[in-house]
């Protein structure tokens, strides 16, 4: 759209916010009672479900147990109704498979699995509603999902995208930002250390500005994680009321 | 047929109900317990960069040098320990042993060597034995047994050398998490109401009629297929949906809470006590007769 400025003079961005600032985060963690945990996150439009099982024998076949670690499985799918346009995306196709071996190399970096040897954990995804972002979101409501099962993890995993316009790093895309064709970079970070779990860019950036974006990414998931801290730690104080004695 | 609807409502959090607090302290993931490296690590905890640091989201119990975080949320899988009684499905027949699902981390084993033989004989199992698995257990069934062993990576091992052990027949199986079953002197309940429950340490209650007589010469093995009453069922339906109400009030489940909850049922009708209010006004009811009774 030839005249939609993505960030105005005074500072603004299309939804009003300013250039580092977050889209509205809400989350609730045990919604289904079937699974061992469960996570909703809404991250201003966008909207994702984690579902985890786990840890459980593995089924299927058996030559893929790993004698010393659990494995970990990731399965993303995206609604029919989560675009603007309905879209049928079969199950096996390639942004799927993509997004879901993504999602396990995140987490494989963050859960300790040598605690469960030849078990398998599973970690299923859905976005219902697609408005940017849907990488992080993703991360951050299966992270919420498995602390929900209790399945030990190195630290949180907190994602967030950013991107690169008129010389000012944006955190936190909407679906508009990165439809206008800049570059776009996603970060998983384990807050505590410091540490990436995972770097994800696929477009033209100069170095020079990869500091700068590479900056405000970490600060917004660092920012997710202030969020996400709190909800878990409401969670776990309800849960304490109820099994403490 | 009349259908009963109703509007999304906003749950009020048990926590509230209950009126009680908590002065523990809670920890999530990557939070440092310590820096003093004099202490033992123990569950729910790493040792990262000379730092102690949890694992999970829980609270921190401290025994002299040990420190672990207890976490609220590891309810939903099953540990094993020796001695407990658990109702499990068989999931394979390999070739010497079955495998067991227990809702654990992983599927418990049940060896042929520690399985009963119809008549209760005592002899070494021979290859037609090994042949005739299938004949005795198969995937899908359940059995009652009791944990034997627990190997080194948490899986466990099943025996079911006696004769109250074995396949069960017909009868309703409920899920519910391991840490609500109360660990009692047996786990085998006949309640007076007409059905009997066993209480698997699993998480796995199984309810069913109670057998007329006991057949010593099955050896658990020929389940009872003679169709069950009206009125045994009703009974079955009621205690069914008791225990299901028991568990979303997290409550613990043991014969007592189960028959209290049924007495407090009997009013209603079996399929109005899966409603939200009266699932409150019949566990609230069990809770005060519970209280009366111990204090």
């Amino acid at each position: 759209m030839a005249g939609l400025e993505l960030l105005s003079d005074q500072g603004y961005r299309v939804d009003g916010r300013r250039a580092g600032e977050l889209r509205k985060i809400q989350a609730r963690m045990g919604v289904f009672a079937q699974a061992d945990g469960s996570a909703y996150i809404e991250q201003g439009n966008t909207k994702a479900l984690a579902v985890v099982y786990g840890p459980h024998e593995i089924r299927g076949s058996r030559s893929r147990a790993l004698p010393d670690r659990a494995l970990v499985n990731c399965q993303y799918s995206s609604a029919t109704f989560s675009t603007g346009e309905r879209k049928r995306r079969p199950h096996g196709d390639r942004k799927s498979c993509e997004m879901g071996l993504q999602l396990r190399q995140t987490f494989e970096a963050a859960i300790l699995t040598q605690l469960h040897p030849r078990s398998q954990i599973d970690i299923y995804v859905q976005v219902l509603q697609a408005d940017g972002g849907t990488y992080a979101a993703c991360v951050n409501a299966a992270t919420l999902a498995v602390l929900d099962a209790g399945i030990p993890m190195r630290d949180f995993v907190c994602a967030c995208s950013a991107g690169f316009v008129d010389g000012t790093a944006l955190a936190d895309l909407s679906h508009v930002e990165e439809a206008a064709g800049g570059p776009q970079l996603a970060l998983a970070l384990l807050p505590a250390s410091g540490q990436i779990a995972l770097l994800e860019m696929d477009a033209r950036l100069h170095e020079d500005h990869l500091e700068w974006v590479l900056e405000a990414a970490a600060q917004a998931a660092r920012d997710v994680h202030t969020l996400l801290d709190r909800v878990v730690r409401q969670h776990v104080h309800e849960a304490s009321i109820l099994l403490g004695d | 047929m009349a259908m009963e609807m109703r509007l999304p409502a906003a749950r009020k959090p048990l926590s509230e109900v209950l009126a009680r607090d908590t002065k523990k302290h809670l920890v999530v993931p990557g939070d440092t317990i310590t820096t003093d490296t004099g202490f033992m690590r123990g569950h729910g905890t790493y040792m990262g960069e000379e730092k102690l640091i949890a694992s999970v989201a829980g609270s921190v119990e401290r025994v002299n040098k040990l420190i672990c975080v207890w976490s609220f949320l590891l309810s939903s899988r099953y540990n094993g320990e020796v001695g407990d009684i658990v109702v499990g499905r068989i999931t394979e027949v390999q070739q010497k042993r079955w495998k067991v699902d227990t809702n654990s981390r992983l599927d418990s084993v049940l060896l042929l060597s520690s399985m009963n033989l119809p008549g209760g004989e005592l002899r070494r199992r021979s290859a037609e034995d090994e042949l005739a698995m299938r004949g005795f257990l198969q995937e899908g069934d359940l059995i009652s047994a009791e944990v034997q062993a627990v190997f080194s990576d948490g899986a466990v091992s099943l025996h079911t050398r006696s004769l109250k052990y074995g396949k069960l027949g017909q009868g309703v199986l409920v899920q519910v998490s391991p840490s609500l079953v109360k660990r009692q002197k047996t786990h085998f309940h006949d309640l007076p109401c007409g059905a009997s429950v066993i209480l698997g340490n699993n998480g796995f209650v199984w309810i069913y009629p109670t057998p007329e007589h006991k057949d010593e010469d099955a050896g658990g093995f020929i389940p009872d297929l003679e169709p069950v009453s009206l009125t045994d069922r009703e009974v079955i339906s009621r205690l069914r949906n008791c225990v299901v109400s028991l568990v979303t009030q997290r409550m613990m489940l043991y014969d007592t809470s189960i028959l209290y909850c049924y007495e407090a049922s009997l009013p209603h009708q079996i399929k109005d006590i899966l409603k939200p209010e009266v699932m409150e006004e019949i566990v609230l009811e069990t809770r005060q007769r519970l209280l009366e009774q111990e204090g």
